[in-house]
């Protein structure tokens, strides 16, 4: 689905990717862990085009993205999640679900005489996957921080993709509210989406993940399954030190 | 028979409403906080009244002020790209000098700090329209047409993507939308009613020059846009006729004139640091000015 081939990428004098190279599975949930500042988020922030790449090529679906515009790279059928959920805080659940939804809303003169109220059967299965169960008149800025983690969620749920990026999605929830992540995202497995996920919790990467990168000082140390993963000498040096 | 300073008020009133309600669409709506819009007021105050001189008709030249302006908004836009914020409001604040610059120093154009005078009343299918009562219903269907378009925009799927641009233009482009189109078509809609509200002026006052359209205007603008709330169509038209009105209640104090002028600059202050202080959202916003 998604080739990542010697990727770099320096910040001033700081490599955060120093050659990363990576796969991603049709149809499975791939877990990137490793320790802070490894270059986990600028790996993502470059598949989604966000910061520029200095060398290596990006192909989804057969296809370079490499370079593209941030908004191409969506459309060719990347969601994401940030690890800071980013929602448009004037704007109501139905609205953020809406958005996310349409593919043809950018035309003025095809939206005119439109309302915003669209889509309210696919808007519904969204918040009741995620279990959202606030009203979808609800402004993002009067939700909790699990709420705003959910719509976010689900935010990028209804967004059409191939492959969905998720990063830290249970980083400061409580543990019920991980449950039910956890829940979301295996149902969301099952129906066949490709998932890369970040996640610090590694109870909760190895129960989901089908297979696990580490990545240190911006390269890929170790992969494989994750029992395979928890047993590594490498990954367990970059963890804890000498 | 309303009375005919009232009727002239009223013009006013109408002329800003079209000027405050697009400069909220791409300030307020779409968080585009240009201080620019004066240039296109002006740019449009000129295309309309030179067209007209050169023998074009009004109608004509009515809608190339809104095109020509809108072609400026265009530009603006894309000059200023990569820029946010404060730095975007430098910027378009810089483009309004710019633009009085160009009317100052084209004299062979504009004839420069002289002004052109004697700009022709509008002519519509054959009539003139002359009277204040006539001209009245001229600039309040204007700005009708203007409130109801604008606020057609905002009810739908297209404005709430100029929503998104505002509150998070990252967030929006990874769900695949080009915010620098949305701003593009935003700042473009913006001016191009600017433009048609300068041509209104133009023909109404029948004279203009390049101190018509200067920083005291768009500070007025922006007050109304705040006094009235940041992203509200309702504010907008309501603050419009509070802040052109209210200032007029100082003629009951009998004040001389050379006292008038700053006690109203003074007046404008009070209201905006009150509102700023004590209803930081405006008077219907829901959104706050940070």
């Amino acid at each position: 689905m998604m080739r990542i081939t010697k990727v770099h990428k320096n910040f001033g004098g700081v490599a955060a990717l120093a050659g990363c190279s990576l796969m991603v599975d049709s149809g499975k949930i791939t877990a990137l862990i490793g320790p802070n500042g490894s270059g986990k988020t600028t790996l993502f922030n470059v598949i989604s085009g966000i910061v520029p790449i200095d060398k290596g090529t990006i192909s989804f679906q057969g296809k370079d993205v490499t370079r593209k515009p941030d908004y191409l790279i969506a459309r060719q059928g990347i969601s994401r999640t940030f690890q800071q959920v980013r929602l448009f805080k004037n704007l109501s659940i139905h609205d953020h679900v809406a958005i996310a939804l349409s593919t043809n809303d950018e035309t003025l003169l095809r939206n005119f005489f439109r309302t915003r109220k669209d889509q309210p059967k696919r808007i519904k299965q969204v918040l009741e996957l995620v279990g959202l169960d606030k009203p979808p008149q609800t402004y993002a800025s009067d939700l909790s921080y699990g709420q705003r983690k959910l719509l976010d969620l689900a935010v990028a749920i209804a967004k059409p993709h191939s492959l969905l990026m998720l990063d830290e999605p249970v980083a400061g929830v409580n543990p019920k509210l991980r449950q039910q992540i956890k829940g979301i995202i295996r149902a969301l497995a099952a129906k066949g989406d490709t998932i890369l996920l970040i996640e610090h919790d590694m109870n909760f990467v190895m129960d989901l993940a089908d297979k696990v990168y580490v990545l240190d000082a911006g390269t890929i140390i170790a992969e494989g399954l994750p029992r395979q993963i928890q047993d590594n000498e490498k990954v367990l040096e970059a963890y804890l030190g000498d | 028979m309303i009375n005919p300073y009232l009727i002239h008020l009223l013009i006013f009133v109408g002329i800003y409403i079209i000027l405050v309600v697009s400069l909220n669409l791409a300030l307020g709506y779409t968080g585009l906080l240009n201080l620019g819009h004066v240039a296109f007021f002006g740019i449009g105050a000129y295309t309309s009244a030179l067209l007209v001189k050169a023998g074009v008709p009004f109608i004509t030249a009515f809608f190339s002020s809104g095109i020509v302006a809108g072609i400026f908004g265009y530009l603006l836009v894309l000059a200023t790209k990569k820029l946010k914020g404060d730095y975007l409001a430098l910027t378009t604040l810089g483009f309004s000098y710019v633009v009085y610059s160009v009317l100052i120093n084209w004299g062979s154009l504009t004839r420069g700090p002289l002004g052109l005078p004697g700009i022709p009343k509008p002519e519509l299918f054959g009539y003139v329209i002359t009277s204040g009562e006539a001209y009245l219903l001229f600039a309040g269907f204007i700005a009708l047409l203007v409130v109801l378009f604008i606020f057609f925009i905002i009810q739908s799927p297209f404005g709430r993507l100029l929503e998104a641009t505002r509150d998070d233009e990252l967030g929006l482009r990874v769900l695949g939308k080009n915010t620098f189109a949305l701003k593009c078509k935003a700042m473009m809609i913006s001016a191009f009613f600017a433009g048609i509200a300068g041509s209104v002026y133009a023909h109404y006052i029948t004279y203009i020059d390049p101190g018509s359209f200067m920083l005291g205007e768009i500070i007025l603008m922006l007050t109304i846009v705040i006094v009235g709330g940041i992203a509200s169509l309702k504010g907008s038209v309501v603050a419009t006729f509070l802040i052109i009105l209210i200032p007029e209640l100082l003629r009951f104090f009998h004040l001389p004139s050379s006292v008038l002028g700053p006690v109203r600059q003074m007046l404008y202050a009070l209201i905006l640091i009150s509102i700023v202080l004590f209803r930081p959202r405006g008077l219907f916003g829901r959104i706050d000015l940070a």
